[in-house]
């Protein structure tokens, strides 16, 4: 057994990367794949609430770097599903307590037992974004249909490209439907157009992951959640599956680009 | 005949190179050079039947007449005129007016020196892929981009841009104060566009873009218009 490392980014903060990583590490764990997720937002951490495990850490990814722990006292397992770990942030060092040869050690170390390995990006194109990259197999870039997300995304494939880290996946979370019906967001189609890289998934808007980000339970543990099943659908991708994409329009033609374009001044 | 012909030979030499024959002057008047380069092939016709023939000018600057008239008198003769060489940048654009080259195979030495201050219109940086966000691609010559320009990507260019795709980001042609400079795209909807010291005014994405070409017109505003195939557009 040996593990695919799948990093998550996205340029700008605040677009959904660490909800991505917990809804995908969870959902592959669901399908029975072991699966260990890393924090590498040194200093900003946060995955480790999303999946509610903030009050079981011990020790940090920075422990396990500076020798002060084993990796297996680092991995957190998590509540429900026992083949899924979560390796945290420290929270009182910053990113340069990591470079990208200790990222990819840890990541070489964890390789044989386990099946995914989800890196956790931290905002931004500085250390913290290198660090998550250095180990990546393949690299998700998660982004809003808002023009500010989408620019910094296009920057970030732009770097991935330059350093040859393979063809970047998007995953375009947050989609209203209703808003981009009356043009007041971009479409799926507009963002897939300009960064010209493939789509993975589209996440609609929910409110069900903000409460399950609060309650440290992911959406995609909620069967009834809409964006819940856009995670579980990316996470058959990620295994390799066809999965045809949610239809998130009920009403036919919103796709439809000559609606689109005759909509729009 | 003999000592007419003496000093005519020694204002114009002539050599062979990898691409017919070169014809380099000693300092003379141009009326003085190109008379003397006539009597040396109608003296040996025979040898320049059929010749290809490239001049190197030196510095001075010719008119197009000049070319035209020297062009004529040597197709006469049998000899075509293919390439100008010259340190002057107005008689190398002269010349490719003409559709004349002007750069042979074996450059001149002095050449290497002033590549940057005299980039020829032939010369393009020919990239092939898009340019995104936070990209600069900066050249002192014409660039030529196979790909889209993305918001928040820039081109600067000494010269002219081309972008076979969209453009969205920043373009400034002839950043080095050439107002001859152009912009042309399948799909011109940058946000803004710049050509020497002029920027545009806002170019709103279009529902059905068309190839444009932005240019300074002749009040000194910059514009775009559509791109009319068929037309020839010369600039200068």
């Amino acid at each position: 057994m040996t593990a695919q490392v799948i990093t998550v980014t996205s340029g700008k903060g605040g677009v959904g990367k660490t909800t991505a990583v917990a809804n995908l590490a969870t959902a592959l764990a669901m399908d029975g794949k072991k699966v260990v997720c890393i924090d590498g937002d040194i200093g900003l951490r946060n995955l480790d609430v999303v999946m509610g495990l903030e009050n079981r850490i011990v020790y940090d990814i920075v422990d396990v770097i500076e020798g002060r722990c084993k990796l297996k006292q680092a991995m957190i397992r998590d509540k429900h599903h026992p083949e899924l770990y979560l390796i945290p942030a420290a929270q009182t060092r910053d990113k340069n307590a990591v470079s990208p040869s200790d990222m990819i050690r840890v990541c070489k170390d964890l390789r044989p037992d386990s099946d995914f390995i989800i890196v956790d990006s931290p905002a931004g194109i500085e250390r913290g974004f290198r660090n998550a990259i250095a180990p990546a197999d393949r690299v998700l870039v998660v982004t809003n249909p808002e023009v500010s997300a989408v620019r910094d995304a296009d920057r970030v494939v732009g770097i991935l490209e330059a350093e040859e880290k393979g063809n970047p996946a998007l995953i375009i979370n947050r989609l209203n439907p209703a808003l981009v019906k009356n043009n007041d967001m971009l479409s799926a189609e507009d963002v897939l157009d300009l960064l010209g890289i493939k789509l993975i998934g589209i996440v609609p808007e929910d409110e069900n992951v903000i409460i399950g980000s609060n309650r440290g339970a992911p959406a995609v543990t909620d069967g009834k959640s809409r964006a819940g099943q856009a995670f579980r659908n990316i996470s058959k991708r990620l295994q390799g599956e066809d999965v045809p994409f949610m239809n998130l329009t009920p009403q036919s033609g919103l796709w439809n680009a000559i609606q689109r374009i005759t909509g729009r001044k | 005949m003999n000592h007419i012909m003496e000093p005519a030979t020694s204002i114009v030499q002539i050599k062979g190179i990898r691409d017919g024959l070169l014809a380099s002057f000693m300092d003379a008047p141009w009326e003085e050079q190109r008379s003397a380069l006539l009597v040396q092939i109608d003296e040996r016709s025979s040898f320049f039947q059929g010749a290809r023939l490239a001049i190197d000018i030196g510095p001075q600057v010719l008119k197009v007449n000049d070319l035209v008239d020297l062009r004529d008198q040597l197709s006469e003769r049998n000899v075509m005129l293919w390439a100008v060489v010259s340190e002057s940048p107005t008689s190398e654009q002269t010349a490719q007016l003409l559709g004349l080259a002007t750069r042979i195979s074996k450059p001149r030495p002095e050449e290497s020196r002033h590549v940057l201050d005299t980039i020829s219109n032939e010369n393009a940086l020919f990239i092939n892929k898009t340019i995104r966000s936070g990209t600069r691609i900066e050249y002192p010559g014409n660039i030529v981009v196979i790909g889209d320009v993305n918001p928040g990507a820039e081109i600067i260019a000494g010269g002219s841009v081309v972008v076979w795709g969209r453009v969205r980001g920043l373009i400034h042609a002839g950043s080095k104060g050439d107002r001859s400079a152009f912009i042309c795209a399948l799909d011109l909807s940058a946000n803004q566009l710049r050509i020497a010291e002029e920027a545009s005014a806002m170019l709103k994405p279009q529902k059905d873009p068309k190839p444009e070409i932005a240019s300074i017109n002749k009040e000194g505003r910059l514009q775009a218009e559509i791109w009319q195939t068929g037309e020839t557009i010369i600039r200068n």
